[in-house]
Protein backbone atom coordinates (compact mmCIF):
# COMPACT_ATOMS: atom_id res chain seq x y z
CA UNK A 1 0.00 0.00 0.00
CA UNK A 2 1.36 3.22 -1.01
CA UNK A 3 0.99 6.63 0.62
CA UNK A 4 -2.29 8.84 0.21
CA UNK A 5 -1.12 12.41 -1.14
CA UNK A 6 -3.66 15.15 -0.74
CA UNK A 7 -4.30 18.04 -3.00
CA UNK A 8 -5.71 21.11 -1.81
CA UNK A 9 -7.68 23.35 -3.00
CA UNK A 10 -6.05 25.42 -6.54
CA UNK A 11 -3.38 22.63 -6.14
CA UNK A 12 -1.77 20.21 -8.26
CA UNK A 13 0.48 17.19 -7.47
CA UNK A 14 1.25 13.82 -9.35
CA UNK A 15 2.95 10.43 -7.75
CA UNK A 16 4.14 6.79 -9.15
CA UNK A 17 2.70 3.71 -7.71
CA UNK A 18 1.98 2.33 -5.20
CA UNK A 19 1.45 5.75 -4.20
CA UNK A 20 -2.57 7.95 -5.04
CA UNK A 21 -3.50 11.16 -4.81
CA UNK A 22 -7.02 12.26 -3.00
CA UNK A 23 -8.92 15.70 -2.80
CA UNK A 24 -12.01 16.09 -0.23
CA UNK A 25 -14.86 17.81 -0.26
CA UNK A 26 -15.05 18.49 -3.97
CA UNK A 27 -17.59 20.56 -3.94
CA UNK A 28 -17.81 23.11 -7.89
CA UNK A 29 -14.63 22.75 -8.13
CA UNK A 30 -12.97 20.08 -10.77
CA UNK A 31 -10.81 17.15 -9.85
CA UNK A 32 -9.17 16.63 -13.41
CA UNK A 33 -6.66 13.59 -13.48
CA UNK A 34 -4.42 12.60 -15.71
CA UNK A 35 -2.67 8.87 -16.11
CA UNK A 36 -0.29 7.29 -18.11
CA UNK A 37 -0.77 3.53 -17.69
CA UNK A 38 2.61 2.58 -18.75
CA UNK A 39 4.42 4.72 -16.93
CA UNK A 40 2.20 4.48 -13.88
CA UNK A 41 2.50 8.13 -13.27
CA UNK A 42 -1.03 9.93 -12.17
CA UNK A 43 -1.60 13.51 -11.56
CA UNK A 44 -4.41 15.54 -10.21
CA UNK A 45 -5.23 19.17 -10.44
CA UNK A 46 -7.89 20.87 -8.04
CA UNK A 47 -8.99 23.81 -10.04
CA UNK A 48 -11.32 26.21 -8.75
CA UNK A 49 -11.95 28.27 -12.39
CA UNK A 50 -12.27 27.75 -15.53
CA UNK A 51 -10.44 30.33 -17.72
CA UNK A 52 -7.57 32.37 -16.14
CA UNK A 53 -6.95 34.83 -18.65
CA UNK A 54 -10.43 36.17 -17.87
CA UNK A 55 -9.05 37.12 -14.39
CA UNK A 56 -6.42 39.74 -12.57
CA UNK A 57 -4.95 37.67 -10.54
CA UNK A 58 -3.49 34.64 -12.08
CA UNK A 59 -0.28 33.61 -10.46
CA UNK A 60 -0.82 30.23 -9.40
CA UNK A 61 -1.49 28.00 -12.18
CA UNK A 62 -3.76 25.35 -10.22
CA UNK A 63 -6.07 27.28 -9.84
CA UNK A 64 -7.27 27.42 -13.58
CA UNK A 65 -8.31 24.86 -15.79
CA UNK A 66 -6.54 26.07 -18.55
CA UNK A 67 -3.08 26.54 -16.57
CA UNK A 68 -3.49 24.27 -13.84
CA UNK A 69 -4.00 21.49 -16.75
CA UNK A 70 -0.64 22.31 -19.14
CA UNK A 71 1.09 22.59 -16.06
CA UNK A 72 0.46 19.28 -14.56
CA UNK A 73 1.03 17.66 -17.65
CA UNK A 74 4.42 19.50 -17.89
CA UNK A 75 5.10 18.22 -14.15
CA UNK A 76 4.15 14.58 -15.33
CA UNK A 77 6.45 14.79 -18.84
CA UNK A 78 9.49 15.81 -16.75
CA UNK A 79 8.60 13.27 -14.20
CA UNK A 80 8.79 10.07 -17.11
CA UNK A 81 5.51 10.30 -18.29
CA UNK A 82 4.20 10.62 -22.00
CA UNK A 83 1.79 13.10 -23.16
CA UNK A 84 0.47 10.52 -26.22
CA UNK A 85 -0.28 7.93 -23.68
CA UNK A 86 -2.05 10.15 -21.06
CA UNK A 87 -6.14 9.42 -20.45
CA UNK A 88 -8.05 11.85 -18.10
CA UNK A 89 -11.06 11.24 -15.70
CA UNK A 90 -12.70 14.05 -14.17
CA UNK A 91 -14.92 14.32 -11.37
CA UNK A 92 -17.08 17.48 -9.28
CA UNK A 93 -18.23 20.87 -10.89
CA UNK A 94 -21.68 20.41 -8.55
CA UNK A 95 -23.98 22.99 -8.13
CA UNK A 96 -24.06 23.00 -4.10
CA UNK A 97 -26.86 25.10 -3.99
CA UNK A 98 -29.90 25.51 -6.22
CA UNK A 99 -30.69 28.41 -7.99
CA UNK A 100 -34.03 28.01 -7.67
CA UNK A 101 -33.93 29.69 -4.33
CA UNK A 102 -33.91 32.58 -6.25
CA UNK A 103 -30.43 33.77 -5.79
CA UNK A 104 -28.58 34.51 -9.18
CA UNK A 105 -25.18 34.62 -8.50
CA UNK A 106 -22.64 33.98 -10.90
CA UNK A 107 -21.19 31.53 -7.88
CA UNK A 108 -24.43 28.90 -8.76
CA UNK A 109 -23.13 28.13 -12.40
CA UNK A 110 -19.34 27.97 -11.58
CA UNK A 111 -19.73 24.60 -11.82
CA UNK A 112 -21.08 23.67 -15.03
CA UNK A 113 -18.23 26.45 -16.70
CA UNK A 114 -15.93 24.51 -14.63
CA UNK A 115 -16.66 21.02 -16.66
CA UNK A 116 -17.06 22.63 -19.94
CA UNK A 117 -13.35 23.83 -19.50
CA UNK A 118 -12.16 20.66 -18.18
CA UNK A 119 -13.42 18.46 -21.78
CA UNK A 120 -12.12 21.64 -23.51
CA UNK A 121 -8.85 21.91 -22.43
CA UNK A 122 -8.01 18.29 -22.30
CA UNK A 123 -9.44 17.95 -25.98
CA UNK A 124 -6.98 20.64 -27.16
CA UNK A 125 -4.21 18.91 -25.05
CA UNK A 126 -5.09 15.77 -27.23
CA UNK A 127 -6.06 13.50 -24.26
CA UNK A 128 -8.83 11.77 -23.80
CA UNK A 129 -11.54 11.71 -20.95
CA UNK A 130 -12.13 8.10 -20.18
CA UNK A 131 -14.32 8.16 -17.37
CA UNK A 132 -16.37 11.15 -15.69
CA UNK A 133 -18.37 12.20 -12.52
CA UNK A 134 -19.44 15.31 -12.72
CA UNK A 135 -22.57 18.21 -11.82
CA UNK A 136 -25.00 17.45 -9.91
CA UNK A 137 -25.44 18.87 -6.37
CA UNK A 138 -23.53 16.88 -4.08
CA UNK A 139 -19.85 17.39 -3.04
CA UNK A 140 -16.82 14.43 -3.59
CA UNK A 141 -14.11 12.82 -2.16
CA UNK A 142 -11.77 11.20 -4.65
CA UNK A 143 -8.74 9.11 -5.01
CA UNK A 144 -6.80 8.58 -7.57
CA UNK A 145 -4.56 5.63 -7.60
CA UNK A 146 -1.23 5.38 -9.95
CA UNK A 147 -1.07 1.39 -9.79
CA UNK A 148 -3.98 1.45 -12.17
CA UNK A 149 -5.65 4.81 -12.88
CA UNK A 150 -8.68 3.90 -10.84
CA UNK A 151 -10.52 6.68 -9.44
CA UNK A 152 -12.59 6.13 -6.38
CA UNK A 153 -15.47 8.40 -5.46
CA UNK A 154 -17.37 9.12 -2.39
CA UNK A 155 -20.22 11.08 -1.65
CA UNK A 156 -22.42 11.53 1.54
CA UNK A 157 -25.35 9.38 1.71
CA UNK A 158 -24.17 8.06 -1.93
CA UNK A 159 -21.96 4.48 -2.04
CA UNK A 160 -18.54 4.48 -3.26
CA UNK A 161 -18.01 4.24 -6.67
CA UNK A 162 -15.14 3.31 -9.15
CA UNK A 163 -14.41 4.96 -12.26
CA UNK B 1 -13.49 53.26 -2.98
CA UNK B 2 -10.39 51.72 -2.44
CA UNK B 3 -9.80 48.04 -2.31
CA UNK B 4 -7.83 46.74 0.90
CA UNK B 5 -4.72 45.40 0.58
CA UNK B 6 -5.22 41.57 2.30
CA UNK B 7 -1.28 41.53 2.52
CA UNK B 8 -0.67 44.36 4.45
CA UNK B 9 -3.47 44.45 7.13
CA UNK B 10 -3.08 46.27 10.11
CA UNK B 11 -3.54 45.01 13.74
CA UNK B 12 -6.13 47.93 14.50
CA UNK B 13 -7.87 47.01 11.17
CA UNK B 14 -8.07 42.98 12.31
CA UNK B 15 -9.04 43.98 15.79
CA UNK B 16 -12.34 46.16 14.57
CA UNK B 17 -13.35 43.61 12.13
CA UNK B 18 -13.30 41.52 15.24
CA UNK B 19 -15.35 43.74 16.95
CA UNK B 20 -18.04 43.84 14.07
CA UNK B 21 -17.87 39.54 14.07
CA UNK B 22 -18.53 39.74 18.12
CA UNK B 23 -21.40 42.85 17.43
CA UNK B 24 -22.54 40.66 14.27
CA UNK B 25 -22.38 37.77 15.81
CA UNK B 26 -23.82 38.48 19.23
CA UNK B 27 -27.33 39.69 17.69
CA UNK B 28 -27.58 36.97 15.53
CA UNK B 29 -26.64 34.05 19.10
CA UNK B 30 -29.08 36.42 20.79
CA UNK B 31 -32.21 36.18 17.96
CA UNK B 32 -31.65 32.60 17.59
CA UNK B 33 -31.41 32.28 21.66
CA UNK B 34 -35.13 33.48 21.69
CA UNK B 35 -36.26 31.56 18.99
CA UNK B 36 -35.73 28.30 19.73
CA UNK B 37 -35.87 29.63 23.56
CA UNK B 38 -32.58 27.83 24.63
CA UNK B 39 -29.03 29.72 25.79
CA UNK B 40 -26.68 29.65 23.14
CA UNK B 41 -22.65 30.47 23.44
CA UNK B 42 -20.97 32.09 21.31
CA UNK B 43 -16.80 31.91 20.92
CA UNK B 44 -14.70 35.28 20.35
CA UNK B 45 -14.80 35.95 16.46
CA UNK B 46 -11.94 35.23 14.34
CA UNK B 47 -10.80 36.91 11.57
CA UNK B 48 -8.31 34.72 9.51
CA UNK B 49 -6.82 35.17 6.40
CA UNK B 50 -5.76 31.82 4.72
CA UNK B 51 -4.44 30.58 1.71
CA UNK B 52 -7.23 28.97 -0.75
CA UNK B 53 -5.42 25.95 -0.29
CA UNK B 54 -6.71 25.40 3.24
CA UNK B 55 -9.92 27.07 3.31
CA UNK B 56 -11.47 23.57 3.57
CA UNK B 57 -10.48 22.93 6.78
CA UNK B 58 -11.41 25.89 8.78
CA UNK B 59 -14.48 24.41 10.68
CA UNK B 60 -12.84 21.44 11.24
CA UNK B 61 -12.42 18.38 9.24
CA UNK B 62 -13.48 18.94 5.18
CA UNK B 63 -15.61 15.51 5.23
CA UNK B 64 -17.84 16.37 8.33
CA UNK B 65 -21.34 16.52 6.87
CA UNK B 66 -22.86 20.16 7.56
CA UNK B 67 -26.08 22.14 6.94
CA UNK B 68 -24.87 25.04 4.75
CA UNK B 69 -27.27 27.48 4.60
CA UNK B 70 -25.64 30.21 2.45
CA UNK B 71 -26.74 33.76 1.74
CA UNK B 72 -25.76 36.91 -0.63
CA UNK B 73 -25.21 40.17 1.06
CA UNK B 74 -26.05 43.33 -0.93
CA UNK B 75 -26.67 46.96 -0.55
CA UNK B 76 -23.02 48.67 0.36
CA UNK B 77 -21.84 45.54 1.23
CA UNK B 78 -21.04 42.73 -1.25
CA UNK B 79 -20.06 39.16 -0.55
CA UNK B 80 -21.32 35.64 1.04
CA UNK B 81 -22.77 34.93 4.48
CA UNK B 82 -23.00 31.52 5.50
CA UNK B 83 -24.03 29.58 8.54
CA UNK B 84 -23.02 26.07 8.95
CA UNK B 85 -24.58 23.50 11.48
CA UNK B 86 -23.29 19.89 12.27
CA UNK B 87 -26.21 17.77 11.48
CA UNK B 88 -27.30 16.89 14.67
CA UNK B 89 -27.02 20.32 15.63
CA UNK B 90 -29.75 21.06 12.48
CA UNK B 91 -31.96 18.49 13.73
CA UNK B 92 -31.99 19.60 17.11
CA UNK B 93 -32.61 22.82 15.78
CA UNK B 94 -35.52 22.35 13.76
CA UNK B 95 -37.17 20.02 16.22
CA UNK B 96 -37.36 22.89 18.67
CA UNK B 97 -38.56 24.87 16.52
CA UNK B 98 -41.61 23.22 14.87
CA UNK B 99 -42.31 21.82 18.71
CA UNK B 100 -41.16 18.10 17.94
CA UNK B 101 -39.47 15.49 20.35
CA UNK B 102 -35.47 14.96 18.99
CA UNK B 103 -35.52 12.15 16.92
CA UNK B 104 -32.60 9.86 15.72
CA UNK B 105 -31.31 11.98 12.55
CA UNK B 106 -32.89 10.91 9.55
CA UNK B 107 -32.79 12.78 5.95
CA UNK B 108 -33.77 16.36 6.40
CA UNK B 109 -37.30 16.69 3.90
CA UNK B 110 -38.15 20.05 2.34
CA UNK B 111 -40.25 21.24 5.92
CA UNK B 112 -36.88 20.83 7.46
CA UNK B 113 -34.73 22.42 4.70
CA UNK B 114 -37.22 25.48 4.68
CA UNK B 115 -37.00 25.73 8.33
CA UNK B 116 -33.54 25.80 8.38
CA UNK B 117 -33.53 28.38 5.76
CA UNK B 118 -35.80 30.31 7.92
CA UNK B 119 -33.39 30.04 10.91
CA UNK B 120 -30.43 31.26 8.32
CA UNK B 121 -32.77 34.31 7.53
CA UNK B 122 -33.41 35.28 10.81
CA UNK B 123 -29.59 35.11 11.70
CA UNK B 124 -28.40 36.79 9.09
CA UNK B 125 -30.86 39.48 9.51
CA UNK B 126 -30.05 39.70 13.02
CA UNK B 127 -26.38 40.12 12.32
CA UNK B 128 -26.75 42.40 9.65
CA UNK B 129 -29.05 45.10 11.02
CA UNK B 130 -26.35 45.36 13.94
CA UNK B 131 -23.82 45.84 11.01
CA UNK B 132 -25.81 48.21 9.35
CA UNK B 133 -26.29 50.06 12.77
CA UNK B 134 -22.96 50.02 13.83
CA UNK B 135 -21.51 51.00 10.28
CA UNK B 136 -24.85 52.96 8.69
CA UNK B 137 -24.32 51.14 5.54
CA UNK B 138 -27.26 49.88 3.84
CA UNK B 139 -26.91 45.54 4.19
CA UNK B 140 -29.48 43.45 2.80
CA UNK B 141 -29.27 39.58 2.50
CA UNK B 142 -30.63 37.26 -0.38
CA UNK B 143 -33.26 34.88 0.04
CA UNK B 144 -31.34 32.00 1.58
CA UNK B 145 -30.41 29.05 -0.30
CA UNK B 146 -29.65 25.36 1.86
CA UNK B 147 -27.88 22.12 1.79
CA UNK B 148 -26.64 19.20 3.19
CA UNK B 149 -22.99 17.80 2.35
CA UNK B 150 -19.21 18.07 3.55
CA UNK B 151 -17.79 21.16 4.90
CA UNK B 152 -14.79 21.33 2.11
CA UNK B 153 -17.55 21.28 -0.87
CA UNK B 154 -20.02 23.51 0.65
CA UNK B 155 -17.28 26.38 1.54
CA UNK B 156 -15.83 26.19 -2.02
CA UNK B 157 -18.34 28.51 -2.89
CA UNK B 158 -17.03 31.37 -0.93
CA UNK B 159 -14.11 30.30 -1.83
CA UNK B 160 -14.39 30.53 -5.89
CA UNK B 161 -15.30 33.19 -5.58
CA UNK B 162 -12.32 34.96 -3.47
CA UNK B 163 -10.09 32.55 -6.14
CA UNK B 164 -11.14 35.17 -8.74
CA UNK B 165 -9.74 38.16 -6.84
CA UNK B 166 -6.65 36.39 -5.12
CA UNK B 167 -4.86 33.39 -3.54
CA UNK B 168 -6.24 34.19 0.02
CA UNK B 169 -9.76 34.46 1.54
CA UNK B 170 -9.88 36.79 4.43
CA UNK B 171 -12.69 35.99 6.87
CA UNK B 172 -15.06 36.55 9.72
CA UNK B 173 -15.85 33.66 11.85
CA UNK B 174 -17.64 32.71 15.01
CA UNK B 175 -18.66 29.71 16.68
CA UNK B 176 -21.71 29.18 18.18
CA UNK B 177 -22.39 26.83 21.40
CA UNK B 178 -18.92 25.61 21.23
CA UNK B 179 -19.05 22.34 23.26
CA UNK B 180 -22.36 22.49 23.79
CA UNK B 181 -26.24 20.71 22.78
CA UNK B 182 -25.53 23.42 19.03
CA UNK B 183 -22.64 23.66 17.19
CA UNK B 184 -22.67 26.24 14.25
CA UNK B 185 -20.58 28.41 12.67
CA UNK B 186 -21.27 32.11 11.08
CA UNK B 187 -18.76 32.83 8.57
CA UNK B 188 -19.36 36.26 6.51
CA UNK B 189 -16.84 37.24 3.49
CA UNK B 190 -17.44 40.31 2.25
CA UNK B 191 -15.66 41.39 -0.98
CA UNK B 192 -12.51 43.37 -1.09
CA UNK B 193 -13.92 46.37 -1.93
CA UNK B 194 -16.52 45.75 0.69
CA UNK B 195 -13.86 46.00 3.52
CA UNK B 196 -12.78 48.90 2.64
CA UNK B 197 -16.22 50.41 3.01
CA UNK B 198 -16.66 48.81 6.17
CA UNK B 199 -13.36 49.77 7.83
CA UNK B 200 -13.74 53.41 6.26
CA UNK B 201 -17.51 53.72 7.41
CA UNK B 202 -15.98 53.51 10.85
CA UNK B 203 -12.95 55.86 10.28
CA UNK B 204 -10.68 53.59 9.67
CA UNK B 205 -7.51 54.65 7.35
CA UNK B 206 -7.53 51.87 4.32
Amino acid sequence: MGNMIKVGMADLKFCKAPDALTTLGLGSCIGACIYDPSAKIAGMVHYMLPDSTRIKSNQNAAKFADTGISELIRLMEEAGARKSRMVAKIAGGARMFSVSSGINHPAFNIGDNNIEAARSNLEAQGIRIIAEDVGLNYGRTIEFYAEDGRLVIKAVGKEIKSI
Amino acid sequence: MSEINLDSLTDLQFDVLKEIGNIGAGNATTALSQLVNMKIDMSVPKVALVPLTEISGIIGSEEMVVVGILLGMEGDVDGTMMFLLEEKSAHILVNLLMGREYNAPGEFGEIELSALGEIGNIIAGSYLSALSSLTGLTITATVPATTVDMAAAILSVPAIEFGKLGDKVLFIQTQLGEDGFINGYIVMVPELESYGKILASLGIEI
